[in-house]
């Protein structure tokens, strides 16, 4: 029977799959920051052909998360992107600057030069995940803001979100948010290394890049560790028989009360210690990137599962309790959430000739003699 | 108050500013990439390289023009959260809808199919190449399908009812959504403006070449692409304008008057052809409304209903309350004042049903919700104070609408001679005004950018004072952020956009210059 509750659990399904997805290809931005460091032409070359022709897809992820997050949880959308107005102002500049630095960096009449492009393509890759990471932890942290609908009757005051003083800017600076944002940046870094060394076939270019990767690697754990430890001591909201109240310990609760959520969060967060453990002993080990892709896949969505699911509120508000989002309160009505998820079912489709495309794209590894020989306007 | 006003004002010029950069970039990429897909065709049915090497030729522009198109594509959808985020709430469940659509089917087509496009030359077989490109070309107007449905939706909101308890509308009838004559001129109309800008965008680029004497048979090959596509573009898009018409007679009279500038109506009205309006002209009082005026009899009538003698309502008519049917007949509708008042009326029924519903007063709650039904319809008219503030600014649309007709009617001479001209190649090779024809295309390529931006502007800014038509004004849909904060994100937004702009340009131009020089009946 598909009832409305399902239909909601089912779209933060959905949405957990989005973000898993966006979180993953973010490696893109992980090996944009280490552009400027890559001295070696060729290596450039090869990273920034190697890197952009994904670029797009981790835009469009992006841009399909809002895009989702808009029609099934608009509540959501209305109340974080109209009040944390500079945090997400940040995000998108960034991401405005990356969508043409892969094409304009090598053309001629580019006016800035390919230095300029190279800085913007790290901005994007600095600020891109983290910036994501401290969006994303306000969902267990919470969020300066209240929310009455009644406002909307009010022509003087009638934004139903409001929010506080510092729109956005108060939850770049708190510590437990950017936390995630570096967790999520030292794993972009992590995971772009693991993609180069799955994509580009050059044994001294992943000699080269080993050194970066251990360091990466571990300050990946100990942000990662840190976040955990954060999460699982952390308070949350409950929202059972409709009364929010904030409880403690509500995600370890969380964990515990879905063991299966709990489950896929070990097997994902060992897959992509054994990416990393295996890449660095193993020599020649080129497969990690999908160990770690699947693992932090599992991980991203079992941390989008304990926010939302449980009679949780996935964004609680730190001024006022009741005002705090859940799946049950910000979501689409039933017709529009069942006319969509119509449409979801095109999804494997769409999954299915990116997988094809992706696997007809790289089946041939990127070499030295290729960018060499790729004529110009073929490359980036 | 004058905060909320430079709130408004400011998030409106910041949207503005954005779509306006958007669409310099999206009609190029629309109709480019059909065109680039039928150059490729041919190259795939004929194996001649000369095909290879011209549809690499314009497949270079187009990775240019698309990723600065993309660029800004992004920050629309986040403005519609970040800057009108009451409208996010108010009409999410009907607007998120086709975005998410838009972007599961859609963009995941384009961001694949064009990485295997520019890059799969040798990695791909010519088959699958040829599928991606047509398939980055035919996902380009599939997004551009679900955004239009989204924004024709707000002109003409259908399939959706109010919900008091969520207070916010729900869609009802998704078919009704896509299906709504708005929606299906609108797409048409605008993608097949995109053909025609991209034709115009060849045959001037081609004819500059010619002016250089650089790759002739590539730019005649070039010419009879572009100028099939740019010519059958102009004249479905000039079509699909007139349904346009009809759609705005009916659902949106006061953004017709405002288009012709017309105050009072009249049976058989007369159209302006060309024309200056009195600026001194106000709603309600009895100045001339031009100072100079070139009309055409029966012409508004016929382009509003298809029928001579058929009345349509000026401005002053609408304010008081005087409009027509389908058929052409005079009726009498809710005058503004009305309007206003039930719309304070149906607020009010819906702010005593929550008052109701916390005292479980069930009664009243039926009662209170029906008041509001009844009413609803002009919802958006009690956050007005007056019946002047429904009428948006009347010459950027008489303006912008006169021009984009003209020009669209030049766009079509010069498009059909173009066509003609690139089969009558001898013919026009010796003619003595070839070069100043040449020189008439490269002029062109500005003008038809023109009459795009004008089209928009004229969508756009004729349907003010509304977000959502009677539902919603804009000083309603807006975020809790104060002018200062958009004044500063508007700056931002102005200086990196004309950077990029600036960028796009010079790496064109700079591309053409340099291919330009390239025997382009070979391919590399």
């Amino acid at each position: 029977m598909i009832t409305y509750e399902f239909l909601q659990n089912y779209w933060w399904l959905l949405i957990s799959i989005l973000g898993a997805a966006l979180v993953f290809l973010l490696f893109v931005q992980g090996g944009q920051t280490m552009l400027i460091s890559t001295k070696n032409a060729t290596y450039k070359s090869m990273i920034v052909n190697s890197l952009g022709r994904k670029w797009e897809l981790t835009f469009t992820t992006l841009v399909v998360f809002g895009g989702a997050f808009f029609a099934s949880f608009p509540l959501f959308y209305s109340t974080s992107f109209g009040g944390a107005y500079w945090l997400w102002m940040i995000i998108l500049f960034s991401f405005i600057v990356q969508a043409i630095s892969y094409k304009y960096r090598r053309k001629e009449g580019n006016i800035y030069g390919t230095r300029t492009y190279d800085t913007l393509l790290f901005i994007n890759g600095i600020i891109g995940p983290v910036l994501l990471g401290v969006a994303v932890a306000m969902m267990f942290f919470g969020a300066e803001f209240t929310v009455s609908k009644a406002n909307i009757l009010n022509p003087q005051s009638s934004a139903i979100s409001q929010w506080g003083e510092g729109h956005g800017i108060e939850a770049i600076f708190n510590f437990k948010n950017m936390i995630l944002g570096f967790t999520v940046l030292f794993l972009a870094r992590v995971q772009a290394t693991l993609y180069f060394f799955n994509n580009i076939n050059d044994k001294r270019m992943h000699e080269e890049l080993m050194p970066g990767f251990r360091l990466n690697s571990i300050l990946f754990v100990v942000f990662f560790l840190a976040f955990a430890a954060l999460l699982l001591t952390s308070k949350g909201v409950s929202c059972e028989n409709g009364t929010a109240e904030w409880t403690d310990y509500k995600y370890l609760h969380n964990f515990l009360d879905m063991w299966w959520v709990l489950i896929v969060f070990l097997i994902g967060t060992l897959s992509v210690l054994y990416a990393i453990g295996r890449t660095i002993f193993t020599k020649g080990f080129t497969k990690g990137i999908w160990y770690s892709g699947i693992g932090t896949a599992l991980v991203v969505m079992s941390l989008f599962w304990v926010a939302g699911y449980n009679d949780t509120a996935y964004y609680p508000s730190m001024l006022d309790v009741e005002s705090s989002l859940t799946i049950r309160n910000s979501s689409s009505s039933e017709f529009t959430l069942t006319a969509m998820s119509i449409v979801s079912l095109l999804v494997p489709f769409v999954l299915a000739y990116i997988v094809y495309a992706w696997y007809a794209m790289d089946r041939v590894k990127i070499t030295k003699k290729e960018i060499e020989e790729t004529a110009a306007e073929e490359k980036y | 108050m004058e905060n909320l006003v430079t709130v408004v004002d400011w998030s409106r010029a910041q949207f503005a500013l954005t779509a306006i950069y958007h669409w310099l970039f999206v009609p190029l990429t629309l109709g480019l990439g059909i065109i680039i897909a039928i150059m490729e065709t041919i190259y795939y049915r004929t194996k001649n390289e000369k095909w290879l090497a011209t549809t690499k030729f314009w497949m270079t522009l187009f990775g240019v023009n698309f990723a600065i198109g993309v660029a800004t594509g992004i920050i629309l959808e986040f403005e519609f959260g970040t800057n009108w985020s009451n409208y996010s709430w108010f009409v999410g469940d009907i607007f998120g809808a086709p975005l998410a659509i838009e972007g599961i089917l859609a963009f995941f087509m384009e961001s694949t199919f064009i990485a295997v496009m520019f890059f799969g030359w040798k990695k791909v077989g010519p088959k699958f190449h040829l599928a991606s490109t047509w398939l980055t070309a035919i996902g380009a107007s599939i997004s551009a399908l679900w955004i239009l449905v989204a924004n024709a939706w707000m002109q003409n909101p259908v399939g959706m009812e109010f919900n008091p308890d969520t207070m916010r509308n729900e869609m009802v009838d998704f078919w009704a959504i896509v299906t709504s004559p708005m929606a299906v001129n609108k797409f048409f109309h605008t993608v097949l403006s995109g053909w025609t800008l991209a034709g115009v965008f060849v045959i001037g680029v081609s004819s500059w070449m010619l002016l250089r004497k650089r790759n002739a048979n590539h730019c005649y090959r070039s010419m009879k692409v572009g100028g099939w596509i740019g010519t059958i573009g102009i004249v479905l898009t000039l079509a699909t304008g007139d349904g346009s018409a009809v759609a705005v007679a009916e659902h949106q009279p006061m953004k017709l008057a405002a288009m012709e500038g017309l105050y009072d109506g009249s049976h058989g009205q007369e159209i302006v052809a060309f024309g200056i309006l009195n600026h001194d002209k106000k709603a309600g009082d009895n100045a001339e409304p031009y100072l100079f005026d070139i009309s055409i009899p029966y012409g508004l009538s016929i382009l509003a209903t298809h029928d001579a003698d058929a009345f349509v309502p000026g401005v002053n008519d609408l304010i008081n309350g005087i409009s027509f049917t389908p058929e052409g007949d005079t009726i009498n509708t809710v005058a503004y004042a009305e309007r206003i008042a039930r719309g304070k009326a149906a607020q009010q029924s819906l702010e005593k049903y929550h008052e109701a519903k916390q005292i479980s007063d069930t009664a009243a709650m039926v009662a209170h919700a029906s008041e509001l039904k009844e009413n609803f319809d002009y919802f958006g008219y009690g956050y007005l104070n007056s019946p002047e503030e429904a009428v948006p600014n009347i010459p950027l649309t008489f303006y912008t609408f006169h021009a984009m007709v003209i020009l669209g009617g030049y766009l079509l001479l010069f498009l059909v001679a173009s066509l003609l001209l690139a089969y009558k190649r001898e013919l026009f090779e010796k003619a003595r005004w070839s070069t100043l024809f040449q020189r008439l295309a490269i002029i062109t390529i500005p003008i038809v950018y023109l009459c795009s931006i004008c089209g928009w502007v004229v969508a756009e800014v004729g349907r003010q004072p509304w977000t959502i038509q009677d539902l919603m004004p804009n000083c309603v849909a807006i975020s809790d952020i104060s002018a200062g904060y958009v004044q500063t994100t508007f700056a931002i937004f102005a200086v990196i956009f004309t950077a990029l702009l600036a960028a796009d340009i010079c790496i064109i131009t700079k591309q053409i210059s340099k291919k330009s020089k390239d025997n382009l009946d070979i391919a590399k």
